[in-house]
């Protein structure tokens, strides 16, 4: 494979972060190595999930095979062992969000089982009927359907602030919807579709000033920025572990300690009881009250592993080279007659979606994927985004830091074929 | 690349640009919608029929050019022929796709489905040829449900 150097004619306009080596970082990840179809693997579906690199696997893979054990529970060197580096791994996402205490993190299966479980202990707690709880138009599925589940189940409203053609939160519409109503704001802080980083300081400070409590669905902004829960001032963040280099099925809650205390257990089993009679059970404190039986320990370590990975590399340099690479892409992609970009945010991560003139999204990412890229089609689980810009799929190219301007050449490429079989 | 020009084949161009019956029909004896929550695919079937018959047939919606031209060329092989030639009709074009028969001269009554024969070396794209025809049965069943094909 060559160099990104060597095919490139424009130096001007290499990413400008020349200490970032991405050629070494691409080392980290096996997966990266391989070829599909022959042709070297090019993988753009990082809002997905992201790859793994060497360290998460060989901290999963020593868990198993050297400490593997329950946690919390037994006398033994191994429990001992495994309780060690999950409770480690909690302390390393404590300090990845800049967190106060350790308590404030509840570990979770991902995202979405965090907003569900906001919703299923503090929404059920506080929302009575007539009540509003106020999200984006450019919401995921999971940041939309737990809270009509609670507004149905508690005749209670679900607003939605509404975005404009660039994609981003109209602010001002926004304020207008904060109301003496209103229970929880829950937005995203960046949008898995569009790629649009919203105003989340500004968010926060119209919430609080109405006495709102404001949670912030991280799933998209945990990879591409370093987030200091306590310099925004939300009341909870929630993110996905395998979006940030980590393993799947794990992630995290952060919620402020007096609102995690004052919240009703989530899910009820071991570990979340300090005792049990059948005439009375008392809950554990925080975070374990929330932490029903025994977790996913290896993710967790692999998590952990994940976070001191980036931490490695620094969550500056990442987003540095992210912007870089975005602008590159944004003008390749866009310059492709026929393209259009959906989501031109002024602040956006490293996502593009876009739409091909007279070829459907679907067929542009099979001849993608047949020339090695793997992008996603679809809806993204943000069919309202898609129907406020009258499309039924979008392309989405989602880049992470361990993509090259190379790969975005090829990508452009891969476009222009599709155009040229649809001719 | 030969298997991608074996999926994009002339004919499956051709309907997906220009897809056939391609109109709502007001006085249809039936119709049925489907929908590809994968790719955003949404289809309505109208039929109109006279006794086992399907006399005529249209389609309207939005799809990917696997889906379109499925659902383009299904109109035009279905005029005229009974709900059971259509329901045979399926189960062949179904085994073509997912590659349980490959289209030679033992399956003439293909006819043009016979361009459909690529499809199988793309499994995630099954689901696309199939939709139009899951809704068309649903319509010849007279079930008002939508179809999804996930």
């Amino acid at each position: 494979m060559a160099t990104t150097r060597e095919i490139t004619s424009t130096p001007a306009r290499e990413p400008a972060c020349p200490a970032f080596d991405v050629k070494r970082i691409r080392e980290d990840f096996p997966i990266l190595k391989q070829k599909v179809y022959g042709k070297p693997l090019i993988y753009l579906d990082n809002a997905a999930t992201s790859q793994k690199p060497t360290k998460v696997i060989n901290a999963i893979v020593k868990f198993y095979t050297e400490d593997c054990s329950n946690v919390h529970r037994g006398v033994h060197l191994l429990s001992e062992r495994a309780t060690e580096a999950y409770e480690g791994a909690r302390i390393k996402i404590q300090r990845f969000l800049n967190a106060a205490d350790s308590r404030e993190i509840v570990l979770v299966r991902g995202a979405t089982e965090g907003i569900n479980l906001v919703a299923q202990t503090y929404g059920r707690q506080n929302v009575k009927a007539g009540d509003e709880i106020l999200i984006t138009a450019m919401e995921h599925h999971s940041n939309i359907v737990p809270w009509q589940i609670l507004c149905e189940e508690k005749n209670a409203v679900l607003r939605v602030a509404p975005i404009n053609g660039r994609g981003e939160l109209i602010l001002e519409e926004f304020q207008k919807l904060l109301s003496a109503r209103t229970r929880l704001v829950s937005v995203t802080y960046v949008s898995n579709a569009l790629g649009t980083v919203n105003p989340v300081r500004e968010i926060v400070r119209m919430a609080h000033a109405m006495n709102v409590p404001v949670l912030i669905d991280g799933a998209q902004s945990a990879p591409h920025m370093k987030v200091d829960v306590r310099e925004l001032g939300c009341d909870f963040y929630i993110f996905s572990g395998h979006k940030v280099c980590g393993p799947t099925g794990v992630g995290a809650l952060y919620g402020r300690a007096e609102l995690l205390e004052a919240m009703p257990p989530y899910q009820s089993g071991g570990d979340m009881i300090s005792s049990v009679t059948f005439e009375k059970t008392t809950y554990n404190a925080i975070p374990y009250k929330f932490e029903a039986g025994t977790p996913n320990i290896a993710g967790v370590i692999g998590l952990g592993a994940a976070l001191d990975y980036l931490e490695q590399i620094g969550l500056a340099s990442i987003s540095s080279y992210e912007r870089a690479l975005l602008s590159y892409a944004t003008e390749a992609i866009g310059q492709i007659p026929g393209v259009r970009i959906l989501g031109t945010a002024r602040d956006k991560a490293s996502v593009i979606s876009f739409v091909l003139d007279g070829v459907h999204a679907h067929d542009v990412g099979t001849i993608l994927d047949r020339e090695g890229i793997a992008v996603r089609t679809g809806h993204h689980c943000a069919q309202p985004v898609m129907e406020y810009f009258g499309v039924p799929a979008t392309v989405r190219a989602s880049l992470a830091f361990y993509n090259t301007k190379q790969e975005i050449i090829a990508l452009a490429a891969g476009i222009q074929r599709a155009q040229a079989l649809f001719g | 690349m030969a298997e991608l020009e074996g999926l994009y084949q002339e004919v499956i161009l051709d309907h997906s640009k220009k897809p056939r019956n391609f109109h709502s029909m007001a006085d249809a004896d039936r119709h049925a919608d489907g929908y590809n929550p994968l790719c955003g695919d949404r289809f309505t079937v109208y039929l109109k029929l006279k006794d086992d018959k399907i006399v005529d047939i249209s389609f309207q919606g939005t799809g990917c050019a696997i889906s379109t031209a499925s659902a383009s060329i299904l109109t035009e092989i279905l005029k005229g022929k009974t709900r059971a030639q259509a329901e045979a009709l399926f189960e062949t074009f179904r085994d073509l796709v997912t590659g349980k028969i490959h289209a030679n001269g033992e399956t003439p009554a293909l006819g043009k489905l016979a361009a459909f024969s690529g499809v199988c070396e793309f499994p995630v794209r099954v689901k696309c040829a199939t939709l139009v025809w899951h809704t068309l049965r649903s319509a010849l069943e007279g079930d008002p449900e939508v179809v999804a094909t996930e």
